[in-house]
Protein backbone atom coordinates (compact mmCIF):
# COMPACT_ATOMS: atom_id res chain seq x y z
CA UNK A 1 0.00 0.00 0.00
CA UNK A 2 1.48 3.31 -0.67
CA UNK A 3 1.47 6.78 0.74
CA UNK A 4 -1.79 8.80 0.99
CA UNK A 5 -2.01 12.26 -0.06
CA UNK A 6 -5.03 13.96 1.10
CA UNK A 7 -6.04 17.38 -0.54
CA UNK A 8 -7.45 20.36 0.89
CA UNK A 9 -11.08 20.62 -0.46
CA UNK A 10 -10.31 24.06 -2.58
CA UNK A 11 -7.49 22.37 -3.87
CA UNK A 12 -8.74 19.26 -5.41
CA UNK A 13 -9.48 21.46 -8.95
CA UNK A 14 -5.33 20.68 -8.99
CA UNK A 15 -6.15 17.44 -8.75
CA UNK A 16 -8.74 16.07 -11.23
CA UNK A 17 -11.27 16.58 -8.67
CA UNK A 18 -9.58 13.97 -6.56
CA UNK A 19 -9.71 14.11 -2.39
CA UNK A 20 -6.96 11.73 -2.11
CA UNK A 21 -3.45 10.81 -4.41
CA UNK A 22 -1.95 7.12 -3.42
CA UNK A 23 1.97 7.70 -4.48
CA UNK A 24 4.90 6.11 -3.86
CA UNK A 25 7.82 7.60 -1.89
CA UNK A 26 10.85 7.05 0.85
CA UNK A 27 10.38 10.40 2.40
CA UNK A 28 8.02 13.36 2.32
CA UNK A 29 9.82 15.03 0.03
CA UNK A 30 10.11 12.36 -2.68
CA UNK A 31 6.04 11.46 -1.83
CA UNK A 32 5.40 15.43 -2.59
CA UNK A 33 7.60 15.28 -5.81
CA UNK A 34 5.56 12.08 -7.08
CA UNK A 35 2.18 14.22 -6.52
CA UNK A 36 3.81 16.50 -8.55
CA UNK A 37 4.73 14.32 -11.44
CA UNK A 38 0.96 13.52 -11.54
CA UNK A 39 -0.41 16.83 -10.14
CA UNK A 40 1.87 19.59 -11.19
CA UNK A 41 -0.16 22.90 -10.99
CA UNK A 42 -0.48 21.30 -6.89
CA UNK A 43 2.79 20.95 -5.93
CA UNK A 44 3.50 24.48 -7.51
CA UNK A 45 1.14 25.52 -5.46
CA UNK A 46 2.94 24.19 -2.16
CA UNK A 47 6.39 24.89 -2.85
CA UNK A 48 8.01 28.08 -3.71
CA UNK A 49 11.81 28.03 -4.91
CA UNK A 50 12.02 24.74 -3.45
CA UNK A 51 10.60 25.28 -0.03
CA UNK A 52 6.74 24.45 1.18
CA UNK A 53 5.25 27.91 1.26
CA UNK A 54 4.45 30.09 4.23
CA UNK A 55 1.10 29.08 4.95
CA UNK A 56 1.05 25.64 4.23
CA UNK A 57 1.46 22.85 6.90
CA UNK A 58 2.04 19.07 5.72
CA UNK A 59 1.20 16.58 8.41
CA UNK A 60 2.47 13.06 8.04
CA UNK A 61 0.15 11.08 10.53
CA UNK A 62 -1.82 13.94 12.08
CA UNK A 63 2.03 15.15 12.82
CA UNK A 64 3.51 18.77 11.67
CA UNK A 65 6.81 17.93 9.83
CA UNK A 66 8.12 20.83 10.85
CA UNK A 67 8.60 19.24 14.39
CA UNK A 68 9.98 15.61 12.61
CA UNK A 69 12.44 16.09 9.92
CA UNK A 70 10.80 18.18 7.17
CA UNK A 71 10.76 17.24 3.84
CA UNK A 72 13.64 14.49 5.05
CA UNK A 73 11.20 12.88 7.15
CA UNK A 74 11.03 8.92 6.20
CA UNK A 75 7.42 7.77 4.98
CA UNK A 76 6.48 3.95 4.60
CA UNK A 77 3.36 2.11 2.73
CA UNK A 78 0.49 2.80 4.82
CA UNK A 79 1.31 6.52 5.92
CA UNK A 80 -0.69 9.45 5.54
CA UNK A 81 0.42 13.00 4.43
CA UNK A 82 -2.39 15.97 5.01
CA UNK A 83 -1.85 19.01 3.18
CA UNK A 84 -3.52 22.16 5.32
CA UNK A 85 -3.72 25.46 4.97
CA UNK A 86 -2.23 27.36 8.44
CA UNK A 87 -4.76 28.93 10.13
CA UNK A 88 -4.09 28.46 14.02
CA UNK A 89 -5.80 31.33 16.21
CA UNK A 90 -8.55 32.36 17.64
CA UNK B 1 -27.83 43.06 -1.76
CA UNK B 2 -23.93 43.31 -0.33
CA UNK B 3 -22.23 45.94 0.97
CA UNK B 4 -21.62 49.08 -1.31
CA UNK B 5 -18.26 49.25 0.83
CA UNK B 6 -17.00 45.74 0.73
CA UNK B 7 -15.18 44.38 -3.22
CA UNK B 8 -15.11 40.94 -2.13
CA UNK B 9 -12.50 38.73 -0.88
CA UNK B 10 -8.30 39.05 -1.48
CA UNK B 11 -5.22 36.99 -0.95
CA UNK B 12 -2.93 38.83 1.58
CA UNK B 13 0.36 37.49 -0.09
CA UNK B 14 0.07 37.48 -3.82
CA UNK B 15 -3.37 39.95 -3.87
CA UNK B 16 -5.46 37.30 -5.92
CA UNK B 17 -9.02 38.37 -5.48
CA UNK B 18 -11.93 36.17 -4.43
CA UNK B 19 -16.01 36.81 -4.53
CA UNK B 20 -17.63 36.63 -0.88
CA UNK B 21 -17.78 33.16 0.67
CA UNK B 22 -16.86 30.70 3.58
CA UNK B 23 -13.40 31.05 2.60
CA UNK B 24 -9.93 31.77 3.87
CA UNK B 25 -6.80 31.01 1.55
CA UNK B 26 -5.50 31.86 -1.91
CA UNK B 27 -5.65 29.10 -3.92
CA UNK B 28 -2.79 30.44 -6.03
CA UNK B 29 -0.34 30.16 -2.65
CA UNK B 30 -2.46 29.48 0.30
CA UNK B 31 -2.12 32.95 1.65
CA UNK B 32 -4.51 33.75 4.03
CA UNK B 33 -7.69 35.81 2.40
CA UNK B 34 -8.99 39.58 3.66
CA UNK B 35 -12.06 41.23 3.19
CA UNK B 36 -10.92 44.25 0.67
CA UNK B 37 -13.19 47.48 0.48
CA UNK B 38 -13.85 50.62 -1.15
CA UNK B 39 -12.22 53.34 0.85
CA UNK B 40 -13.41 56.02 -1.24
CA UNK B 41 -17.04 55.22 -1.37
CA UNK B 42 -16.77 54.68 2.47
CA UNK B 43 -14.97 57.89 2.78
CA UNK B 44 -17.94 59.64 0.93
CA UNK B 45 -20.94 57.83 3.37
CA UNK B 46 -19.68 57.96 6.83
CA UNK B 47 -18.20 60.69 8.60
CA UNK B 48 -17.29 61.47 12.80
CA UNK B 49 -20.57 63.35 13.21
CA UNK B 50 -22.38 60.39 11.74
CA UNK B 51 -21.27 58.00 13.90
CA UNK B 52 -21.07 59.91 16.95
CA UNK B 53 -25.24 59.79 16.78
CA UNK B 54 -24.72 55.88 17.12
CA UNK B 55 -25.55 53.65 19.95
CA UNK B 56 -21.83 53.26 21.68
CA UNK B 57 -21.17 49.33 20.48
CA UNK B 58 -19.70 47.98 18.06
CA UNK B 59 -22.03 48.73 15.32
CA UNK B 60 -21.18 52.13 15.58
CA UNK B 61 -18.59 51.61 12.47
CA UNK B 62 -20.59 49.06 10.54
CA UNK B 63 -19.19 50.16 7.18
CA UNK B 64 -15.56 49.27 8.23
CA UNK B 65 -17.41 45.58 8.78
CA UNK B 66 -18.27 43.11 5.75
CA UNK B 67 -21.88 42.59 6.42
CA UNK B 68 -24.40 43.23 3.46
CA UNK B 69 -27.04 43.90 5.92
CA UNK B 70 -27.89 44.60 9.65
CA UNK B 71 -25.86 42.29 12.35
CA UNK B 72 -28.27 39.97 13.89
CA UNK B 73 -25.86 38.31 15.90
CA UNK B 74 -24.38 40.24 19.03
CA UNK B 75 -25.89 43.48 18.72
CA UNK B 76 -25.20 44.78 21.90
CA UNK B 77 -21.30 43.72 21.56
CA UNK B 78 -18.31 46.12 22.25
CA UNK B 79 -18.45 50.19 23.51
CA UNK B 80 -16.02 49.27 26.09
CA UNK B 81 -14.68 51.57 28.49
CA UNK B 82 -11.03 53.39 28.12
CA UNK B 83 -9.98 53.99 31.59
CA UNK B 84 -7.62 56.33 32.27
CA UNK B 85 -5.12 54.43 35.05
CA UNK B 86 -3.54 56.85 37.25
CA UNK B 87 -2.45 54.29 40.26
CA UNK B 88 -1.18 51.90 37.56
CA UNK B 89 0.67 54.91 36.10
CA UNK B 90 2.11 55.43 39.32
CA UNK B 91 3.25 52.37 40.03
CA UNK B 92 5.31 51.69 37.01
CA UNK B 93 6.48 54.85 37.05
CA UNK B 94 4.75 56.47 33.53
CA UNK B 95 3.03 59.40 33.21
CA UNK B 96 0.11 58.37 31.10
CA UNK B 97 -1.79 55.08 30.62
CA UNK B 98 -5.40 54.24 29.41
CA UNK B 99 -6.81 50.43 29.95
CA UNK B 100 -9.13 49.66 26.95
CA UNK B 101 -10.98 46.90 29.17
CA UNK B 102 -12.78 44.02 27.19
CA UNK B 103 -13.03 42.60 30.60
CA UNK B 104 -16.29 43.68 30.38
CA UNK B 105 -17.34 43.06 26.57
CA UNK B 106 -20.70 41.62 26.43
CA UNK B 107 -21.85 38.79 26.30
CA UNK B 108 -19.24 36.77 27.58
CA UNK B 109 -16.34 39.24 28.88
CA UNK B 110 -13.83 38.72 26.31
CA UNK B 111 -12.99 40.96 23.32
CA UNK B 112 -14.03 37.59 21.02
CA UNK B 113 -17.67 38.92 20.92
CA UNK B 114 -16.71 41.10 18.20
CA UNK B 115 -14.91 39.20 16.08
CA UNK B 116 -17.85 36.18 16.58
CA UNK B 117 -20.80 38.73 16.12
CA UNK B 118 -19.30 39.14 13.00
CA UNK B 119 -18.88 35.91 12.25
CA UNK B 120 -22.13 34.11 13.02
CA UNK B 121 -23.86 37.16 11.68
CA UNK B 122 -21.77 36.67 8.49
CA UNK B 123 -23.04 32.89 8.77
CA UNK B 124 -26.49 33.70 8.47
CA UNK B 125 -26.00 35.60 5.65
CA UNK B 126 -24.31 33.29 3.82
CA UNK B 127 -26.91 30.40 4.97
CA UNK B 128 -24.94 28.41 7.53
CA UNK B 129 -27.52 27.04 10.57
CA UNK B 130 -23.87 24.78 12.29
CA UNK B 131 -21.17 26.70 13.47
CA UNK B 132 -17.92 26.07 15.58
CA UNK B 133 -14.33 27.03 15.99
CA UNK B 134 -10.87 25.75 17.68
CA UNK B 135 -10.26 27.51 21.19
CA UNK B 136 -8.03 28.07 23.89
CA UNK B 137 -11.47 29.15 25.71
CA UNK B 138 -12.81 33.27 25.43
CA UNK B 139 -13.12 32.08 21.90
CA UNK B 140 -15.67 28.99 22.79
CA UNK B 141 -17.26 30.83 25.42
CA UNK B 142 -18.41 33.88 22.43
CA UNK B 143 -19.31 31.16 19.89
CA UNK B 144 -21.50 29.15 22.30
CA UNK B 145 -23.41 31.76 23.69
CA UNK B 146 -23.64 34.06 20.44
CA UNK B 147 -25.14 30.51 18.77
CA UNK B 148 -27.45 30.31 21.57
CA UNK B 149 -29.06 33.33 20.92
CA UNK B 150 -29.03 33.45 17.60
CA UNK B 151 -30.55 29.55 17.32
CA UNK B 152 -27.31 27.93 15.41
CA UNK B 153 -25.80 24.80 16.29
CA UNK B 154 -22.63 25.13 17.93
CA UNK B 155 -19.56 22.29 17.94
CA UNK B 156 -16.68 23.66 19.80
CA UNK B 157 -13.48 21.92 20.06
CA UNK B 158 -10.90 22.79 22.98
CA UNK B 159 -7.85 21.46 23.95
CA UNK B 160 -8.99 18.91 27.10
CA UNK B 161 -6.66 20.80 29.69
CA UNK B 162 -8.16 23.94 29.28
CA UNK B 163 -9.58 25.72 32.30
CA UNK B 164 -12.49 23.97 33.87
CA UNK B 165 -14.41 27.70 33.96
CA UNK B 166 -13.62 27.97 30.85
CA UNK B 167 -15.41 24.78 29.58
CA UNK B 168 -18.33 25.14 31.91
CA UNK B 169 -18.63 28.54 30.72
CA UNK B 170 -18.99 26.74 27.18
CA UNK B 171 -21.47 23.96 27.92
CA UNK B 172 -24.05 26.04 29.82
CA UNK B 173 -24.66 27.57 26.62
CA UNK B 174 -26.02 24.52 25.17
CA UNK B 175 -22.91 23.58 22.97
CA UNK B 176 -21.20 20.37 22.07
CA UNK B 177 -18.17 20.69 23.65
CA UNK B 178 -15.44 18.34 22.62
CA UNK B 179 -12.08 18.41 24.31
CA UNK B 180 -8.90 17.18 21.77
CA UNK B 181 -6.25 15.46 24.03
CA UNK B 182 -3.67 17.61 21.78
CA UNK B 183 -2.02 21.54 22.03
CA UNK B 184 -4.89 24.06 20.48
CA UNK B 185 -2.61 23.95 17.28
CA UNK B 186 -3.55 20.34 16.85
CA UNK B 187 -7.39 21.44 17.59
CA UNK B 188 -7.13 23.65 14.59
CA UNK B 189 -5.43 21.71 12.28
CA UNK B 190 -8.39 19.02 13.15
CA UNK B 191 -11.59 21.73 12.69
CA UNK B 192 -9.64 22.76 9.42
CA UNK B 193 -10.49 18.93 7.90
CA UNK B 194 -13.45 19.32 10.07
CA UNK B 195 -14.68 22.28 8.07
CA UNK B 196 -13.33 21.08 4.76
CA UNK B 197 -15.66 18.14 5.18
CA UNK B 198 -18.65 19.11 6.83
CA UNK B 199 -19.03 22.80 5.46
CA UNK B 200 -19.54 24.39 8.77
CA UNK B 201 -18.79 27.46 9.56
CA UNK B 202 -15.77 27.69 11.73
CA UNK B 203 -15.38 31.14 12.79
CA UNK B 204 -11.84 31.58 13.55
CA UNK B 205 -11.25 29.22 10.27
CA UNK B 206 -13.54 29.17 6.93
CA UNK B 207 -15.10 32.11 8.32
CA UNK B 208 -11.67 33.61 9.17
CA UNK B 209 -12.10 37.12 6.82
CA UNK B 210 -14.97 37.92 8.33
CA UNK B 211 -14.52 37.28 11.83
CA UNK B 212 -11.00 38.53 11.77
CA UNK B 213 -12.61 42.38 10.85
CA UNK B 214 -14.14 42.52 13.86
CA UNK B 215 -11.52 42.75 15.85
CA UNK B 216 -10.64 46.35 14.42
CA UNK B 217 -13.97 48.05 16.64
CA UNK B 218 -11.68 47.42 19.78
CA UNK B 219 -8.93 50.17 17.76
CA UNK B 220 -12.23 52.23 16.45
CA UNK B 221 -13.51 52.71 19.68
CA UNK B 222 -9.95 53.22 21.61
CA UNK B 223 -9.49 55.96 18.86
CA UNK B 224 -12.72 57.87 19.04
CA UNK B 225 -12.48 57.02 23.54
CA UNK B 226 -9.17 59.49 22.81
CA UNK B 227 -11.18 62.30 20.95
CA UNK B 228 -10.42 60.73 17.67
CA UNK B 229 -6.70 60.30 17.76
CA UNK B 230 -4.83 57.25 18.20
CA UNK B 231 -1.64 56.91 20.96
CA UNK B 232 1.63 57.09 20.75
CA UNK B 233 1.80 53.58 21.96
CA UNK B 234 -0.51 50.57 22.03
CA UNK B 235 1.10 47.36 24.16
CA UNK B 236 -1.20 43.88 22.90
CA UNK B 237 -1.48 40.51 23.69
CA UNK B 238 -0.20 37.88 21.15
CA UNK B 239 -2.11 34.27 20.60
CA UNK B 240 -2.55 34.18 16.92
CA UNK B 241 -1.37 37.48 16.17
CA UNK B 242 -4.48 39.43 14.56
CA UNK B 243 -5.89 41.62 17.25
CA UNK B 244 -2.42 43.31 16.95
CA UNK B 245 -2.54 44.03 12.90
CA UNK B 246 -5.84 44.75 13.35
CA UNK B 247 -5.92 47.55 15.68
CA UNK B 248 -3.63 48.65 13.54
CA UNK B 249 -5.34 48.41 10.65
CA UNK B 250 -8.64 50.61 12.12
CA UNK B 251 -6.39 53.17 12.57
CA UNK B 252 -5.01 53.26 9.15
CA UNK B 253 -8.66 53.40 8.05
CA UNK B 254 -9.76 55.77 10.03
CA UNK B 255 -6.98 57.97 8.46
CA UNK B 256 -7.60 56.56 5.14
CA UNK B 257 -11.10 57.76 5.08
CA UNK B 258 -10.09 61.33 6.36
CA UNK B 259 -11.43 61.05 10.30
CA UNK B 260 -8.55 61.12 11.47
CA UNK B 261 -4.38 62.70 11.20
CA UNK B 262 -1.66 59.99 10.19
CA UNK B 263 -1.30 57.86 12.87
CA UNK B 264 2.20 57.48 14.11
CA UNK B 265 1.77 54.52 16.81
CA UNK B 266 4.34 52.29 17.84
CA UNK B 267 2.74 48.99 18.32
CA UNK B 268 4.57 46.57 21.08
CA UNK B 269 3.48 42.73 21.22
CA UNK B 270 2.91 40.69 24.55
CA UNK B 271 3.23 37.16 25.04
CA UNK B 272 4.13 34.57 27.61
CA UNK B 273 7.61 33.13 27.64
CA UNK B 274 6.11 29.63 27.69
CA UNK B 275 5.06 30.50 24.56
CA UNK B 276 6.45 33.19 22.80
CA UNK B 277 6.90 32.64 19.26
CA UNK B 278 6.05 36.15 17.51
CA UNK B 279 8.19 38.09 20.31
CA UNK B 280 11.01 35.56 19.87
CA UNK B 281 11.08 36.77 16.33
CA UNK B 282 10.98 40.08 16.73
CA UNK B 283 13.55 39.78 19.43
CA UNK B 284 15.72 37.97 17.08
CA UNK B 285 15.00 40.05 13.92
CA UNK B 286 13.70 36.88 12.00
CA UNK B 287 11.52 37.61 9.61
CA UNK B 288 9.52 34.08 10.22
CA UNK B 289 8.54 32.96 13.50
CA UNK B 290 9.80 29.55 14.48
CA UNK B 291 6.69 27.44 15.57
CA UNK B 292 6.54 26.21 19.41
CA UNK B 293 5.67 22.55 19.50
CA UNK B 294 4.28 22.19 23.21
CA UNK B 295 3.78 25.49 24.71
CA UNK B 296 4.37 25.55 28.65
CA UNK B 297 2.16 28.59 30.29
CA UNK B 298 -0.63 29.15 32.61
CA UNK B 299 -1.31 32.05 29.69
CA UNK B 300 -3.60 29.39 28.30
CA UNK B 301 -5.25 31.79 26.05
CA UNK B 302 -2.04 32.90 24.63
CA UNK B 303 -0.86 29.43 24.04
CA UNK B 304 -0.80 28.99 19.75
CA UNK B 305 2.48 27.76 19.08
CA UNK B 306 2.24 28.66 15.20
CA UNK B 307 -0.09 31.94 15.31
CA UNK B 308 -1.66 32.10 11.29
CA UNK B 309 -1.12 36.32 11.98
CA UNK B 310 2.82 35.42 13.52
CA UNK B 311 4.17 37.34 10.30
CA UNK B 312 1.55 40.08 9.71
CA UNK B 313 2.21 40.84 13.49
CA UNK B 314 5.91 40.47 13.22
CA UNK B 315 5.88 42.91 10.21
CA UNK B 316 3.55 45.99 12.15
CA UNK B 317 5.73 45.67 15.24
CA UNK B 318 8.44 46.44 13.12
CA UNK B 319 7.33 49.18 10.43
CA UNK B 320 5.47 50.74 13.34
CA UNK B 321 8.88 50.86 15.52
CA UNK B 322 7.49 48.85 18.29
CA UNK B 323 8.97 46.02 19.88
CA UNK B 324 7.97 43.12 21.57
CA UNK B 325 8.50 40.83 25.28
CA UNK B 326 7.71 37.83 26.83
CA UNK B 327 7.09 37.24 30.75
CA UNK B 328 7.14 34.12 32.99
CA UNK B 329 3.81 32.58 34.81
CA UNK B 330 5.08 33.97 38.03
CA UNK B 331 5.24 38.40 36.24
CA UNK B 332 1.93 37.11 34.79
CA UNK B 333 0.10 36.02 37.87
CA UNK B 334 1.93 39.35 39.81
CA UNK B 335 0.65 41.98 37.05
CA UNK B 336 -3.13 40.44 37.51
CA UNK B 337 -2.67 40.71 40.92
CA UNK B 338 -1.17 44.74 40.52
CA UNK B 339 -3.96 45.23 37.93
CA UNK B 340 -6.80 44.56 40.20
CA UNK B 341 -5.45 46.47 43.32
CA UNK B 342 -4.53 49.41 41.02
CA UNK B 343 -7.62 50.01 39.35
CA UNK B 344 -9.91 47.30 40.18
CA UNK B 345 -10.02 45.30 37.28
CA UNK B 346 -9.52 41.70 36.88
CA UNK B 347 -8.12 40.36 33.78
CA UNK B 348 -7.29 37.05 32.86
CA UNK B 349 -4.07 36.19 32.37
CA UNK B 350 -3.33 37.54 28.79
CA UNK B 351 -4.46 40.64 31.02
CA UNK B 352 -1.35 40.14 33.32
CA UNK B 353 0.90 39.00 30.13
CA UNK B 354 0.11 42.68 28.71
CA UNK B 355 0.58 44.70 31.94
CA UNK B 356 3.75 42.37 32.84
CA UNK B 357 5.15 43.07 29.22
CA UNK B 358 4.56 46.53 29.46
CA UNK B 359 6.59 46.89 32.68
CA UNK B 360 9.45 45.15 31.37
CA UNK B 361 9.15 47.64 28.66
CA UNK B 362 9.40 50.14 30.10
CA UNK B 363 11.83 49.10 32.19
CA UNK B 364 13.98 48.69 29.10
CA UNK B 365 13.36 52.38 28.19
CA UNK B 366 11.26 51.09 25.14
CA UNK B 367 8.23 52.46 26.14
CA UNK B 368 9.11 56.01 27.04
CA UNK B 369 7.81 57.26 30.50
CA UNK B 370 6.67 60.73 29.31
CA UNK B 371 3.89 59.41 26.42
CA UNK B 372 0.91 58.37 26.04
CA UNK B 373 0.36 54.13 26.19
CA UNK B 374 -2.72 52.38 25.83
CA UNK B 375 -3.07 48.53 27.22
CA UNK B 376 -5.25 46.07 25.90
CA UNK B 377 -7.08 44.31 28.30
CA UNK B 378 -9.00 41.08 26.71
CA UNK B 379 -10.82 39.23 29.16
CA UNK B 380 -11.88 38.68 32.19
CA UNK B 381 -9.76 37.15 34.99
CA UNK B 382 -13.32 35.03 36.62
CA UNK B 383 -12.21 32.84 33.63
CA UNK B 384 -9.08 32.47 34.70
CA UNK B 385 -9.11 32.33 39.17
CA UNK B 386 -6.73 30.03 39.35
CA UNK B 387 -3.45 31.65 37.93
CA UNK B 388 -3.63 33.91 40.57
CA UNK B 389 -4.47 32.57 43.63
CA UNK B 390 -1.43 32.11 45.08
CA UNK B 391 -0.30 35.93 44.37
CA UNK B 392 -3.00 36.80 46.96
CA UNK B 393 -3.37 36.55 50.83
CA UNK B 394 -5.68 33.97 51.83
CA UNK B 395 -8.12 36.03 54.44
CA UNK B 396 -7.75 36.01 58.25
CA UNK B 397 -10.59 33.91 59.94
CA UNK B 398 -11.54 35.14 63.33
CA UNK B 399 -14.52 34.56 65.16
CA UNK B 400 -17.40 36.83 65.51
CA UNK B 401 -15.86 39.01 68.39
CA UNK B 402 -14.91 42.91 67.79
CA UNK B 403 -12.00 42.64 70.09
CA UNK B 404 -10.64 40.36 68.31
CA UNK B 405 -11.37 42.10 64.65
CA UNK B 406 -10.09 45.04 66.66
CA UNK B 407 -7.03 42.96 67.51
CA UNK B 408 -6.61 42.38 64.13
CA UNK B 409 -6.74 45.73 63.32
CA UNK B 410 -3.70 46.75 65.64
CA UNK B 411 -1.48 43.98 64.15
CA UNK B 412 -2.28 45.33 60.68
CA UNK B 413 -0.84 48.77 61.93
CA UNK B 414 1.79 47.82 63.81
CA UNK B 415 3.07 45.61 60.89
CA UNK B 416 2.56 48.78 58.80
CA UNK B 417 4.76 50.89 61.04
CA UNK B 418 7.66 48.09 61.45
Amino acid sequence: MPVTIHIPTPMRQHADGQASVQVAGSNVQSALAALGDKHPALTQRIFENGQVRRFVNIYLNNEDIRYLDNLATPVKDGDELAIIPAVAGG
Amino acid sequence: MSSPFVRGLKCRLCGQAYPISATNFCTEDFGPLEVEYDYDALADSLDRAKIELRPFNMWRYQEFLPLDGEPTVGRQVGGTPLVKAHRLAHELGVEQLWIKNDAVNFPTLSFKDRVVAVALSKARELGLTTVGCASTGNLANSVAANAAAAGLESYILVPSDLERSKILGTSVFGAKVIGIKGTYDEVNRLCTQIAFKYGWGFVNINLRPFYAEGSKTFGFEMAEQLGWRTPGHVVCPMAGGSLIGKIHKAFNELHRTGMIDKPSCKFYGAQPTGCNPISAAVKNGWEAHRPVRKPNTIAKSLAIGDPADGYFATKVIRETGGWAEDVSDAEIAEAMALLGRTEGIFAETAGGVTVAVARKLIEQGRLPRDEEIVLCITGNGLKTQDAVADCLEEPAVIAPSLDEFSGLLAEESSAVLV
